[in-house]
């Protein structure tokens, strides 16, 4: 069984849809990549499932099993404990996730206290074992440091530590290495790796670099305009892609060991067959 | 076309007050950002600038086009040495060395339109027939002379970086600083924004210095690339030579870590 299953979800922002019969799912011990172009609605899945939707954004129909319960049939309160218990979120932007005006052991401890009912101290050992576990030197005096006093690949390990703490089943991360230089993004890359692993955890990786879908993910999911074309596990992915978007987004990715391969964009002709796609989805929706 | 390099700079160190450890009294200490570099840059010549964050790409850009004053060294332009000139002097020159920046929507007055924006540095410069130039440039970055009259936020991340291209190209200038210009972009809008360059540098002559974290965009549209690190020089060679058999191990780190999209690619 899965941990969490996406069936037909549908969103809208005022009239306009912005997820389409969004279906896919995340085994235990799974990293699934959701890949797409800015805007194409990969951070609004994240956000459904974590419940944490801009007021703008109306669910319109589907349904999000986590563990086998259906989050949308729950009464608000409820489903923030199912969610706070079983699932977290590893953000994009560390600096911004972090209060800049607060040391950082209480915003990892909070959550466990808060949410989840841990003693003060219980949250405290664990909060510093786990920076122990994403290799930070001195957990005890980062927990006392405010975040502008860390560069940003150790506010990144703050954060995936702290996703960690209370051991949730299914974490999701929202392009968390988009922010850091190249040779801090392959250890953040590496680590959270080695976490998800360790822990078991099944993991949807939000992100537009096919390159970083290549090294951390087994399957994916490629999104435009909210509607899934493509699902896949990476190897036939990468050896064919069967969608025309998804190979047309290949052939716009430079890679440096193949300098003289011409970069194309993704050509129009593709982009109209995807709009002629979700124009056939849309007449088949009833009017909401 | 001489052979006078469009730049050499010899030992250029620029550095900035300390603010975040000003003594009580009397001046901030200084932080050094550039610690000595040279390097020279051949007209028609394409370059890419590499480093981590933080290493100095963007100080060492301004230099360049002087809007930074160094502390010492020398930047001579075309033969000329600009390194101390002040503003009076520097103005004849500005028309003919660029800069397109990082965020167009931060760098673009959201109040302006498009025509506008392109027609600023023509003003400034007192250039005549400045709404024909505007729609030559345009022209050159394949947008409609229709968005004269649009705003930034109406178009989308690649057609604002296309109007930034569009201001930089309008003055004919011999050097363009692009410094993380298509770090935003899509990889569609990446590749469109990539191949606009390389046509302009072939069709108007152009020398361009191309500041980037993404090694895979320099291998692919510099000559010669230039890696920094800490404000030093590491490694500045022709851009096949160094991917080949990189020689600083700080550049061999860099080349490591990018995750290629490919499942061979060995990564640990
Ligand atoms: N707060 C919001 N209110 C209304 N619409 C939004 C909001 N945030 C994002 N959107 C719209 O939702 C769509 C999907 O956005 P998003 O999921 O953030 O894209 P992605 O993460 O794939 O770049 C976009 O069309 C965007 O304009
Ligand atoms: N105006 C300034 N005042 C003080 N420090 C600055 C200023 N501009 C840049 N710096 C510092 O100089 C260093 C190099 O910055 P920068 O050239 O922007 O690096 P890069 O472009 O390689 O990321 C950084 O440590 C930055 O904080
Ligand atoms: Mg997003
Ligand atoms: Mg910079």
């Amino acid at each position: 069984m899965s941990f969490l299953t996406i069936e037909n979800l549908s969103a809208h922002v005022g009239p306009s849809p912005i997820l389409r019969d969004v279906s896919l799912s995340v085994e235990a011990g799974e990293v699934r990549g959701l890949v797409g172009e800015s805007g194409a609605g990969k951070s609004m899945i994240g956000k459904a499932v974590l419940g944490t939707l801009p007021l703008a954004v109306q669910v319109t129909s589907g349904r999000i099993l986590l563990d086998g319960e259906d989050l949308l049939a729950m009464r608000p309160r409820d489903r923030r404990r199912v969610i706070g218990a079983k699932a977290a979120l590893i953000p994009q932007d560390p600096l911004t996730a972090l209060n800049p005006s607060r040391r950082v052991g209480p915003q990892i401890t909070n959550r466990l206290v808060d949410i989840l009912g841990w003693t003060r101290q219980d949250a405290q050992m664990r909060a510093l074992e786990l920076l122990h576990e994403v290799s930070i030197p001195e957990p005890e005096r980062v927990m006392r440091a405010y975040p502008h006093e860390l560069s940003g690949g150790m506010r990144q390990r703050i954060l995936i530590a702290s996703a960690f703490a209370a051991e949730p089943r299914l974490i999701i991360a929202d392009e968390p290495t988009t922010a850091l230089d190249v040779t801090v993004q392959k250890q953040i890359l590496k680590l959270i790796r080695q976490m998800q692993q360790r822990h078991g955890t099944a993991l949807l990786f939000v992100t537009h670099d096919l390159g970083v879908v290549s090294k951390v993910c087994q399957s994916l999911t490629v999104l435009f305009g909210g509607l899934v074309l493509e699902d896949t596990r990476v190897e036939p992915f990468f050896a064919h892609p069967s969608h025309p978007y998804s190979a047309a987004l290949l052939a716009a990715t430079p890679k440096y060991t193949d300098p003289d391969a011409s970069l194309t964009p993704v050509p129009d002709a593709v982009i109209e067959g995807v709009q002629a796609e979700i124009a056939a989805h849309d007449r088949m929706q009833p009017h909401v | 076309m001489s052979d006078t390099p469009i730049y050499d700079i010899e030992n250029l160190h620029l550095s900035f007050p300390d603010l975040a450890h000003k003594p009580l009294l009397g001046p901030a200490l200084r932080v050094e950002i550039l610690k000595g570099i040279s390097l020279s840059i051949a007209k028609g010549d394409v370059v890419g600038i590499v480093g981590g964050s933080g290493s100095g790409k963007s100080t060492l850009g301004r230099a360049m086009i002087r809007l930074l004053e160094p502390d010492s060294g020398a930047i001579r332009f075309d033969g000329q040495d600009i390194t101390h000139l002040d503003e009076d002097a520097l103005r004849p020159l500005r028309r003919r060395f660029q800069m397109i920046f990082q965020d167009p929507m931060s760098s673009l007055n959201p109040r302006r339109t498009v025509g506008a924006i392109i027609a600023g540095p023509l003003r400034l410069q007192g250039v005549d027939r400045v709404s024909a130039r505007v729609d030559q440039a345009l022209d050159h970055v394949g947008l409609p002379r229709a968005f004269r009259t649009r705003y930034p936020h109406e178009l989308s991340g690649g057609q604002r970086q296309r109007v930034g291209i569009a201001r930089a190209i309008a003055t004919e200038p011999d050097f363009i600083l692009a410094d993380e210009i298509v770090s935003g972009l899509d990889v569609s809008s990446q590749a469109q924004v990539l191949n606009l360059l390389e046509q302009l540098v072939q069709e108007l002559g152009l020398t361009l210095a191309f500041i980037s974290h993404d090694l895979s965009v320099i291998r692919r549209l510099c000559r010669h690339t230039l890696v920094l690190y800490r404000g030093e020089v590491v490694e500045y060679r022709e851009t096949q030579a160094l991917f080949d058999a990189p020689q600083a191990a700080y550049t061999r780190e860099l080349l490591d870590a990018i995750p290629l999209p490919d499942l061979e690619q060995v990564w640990d």
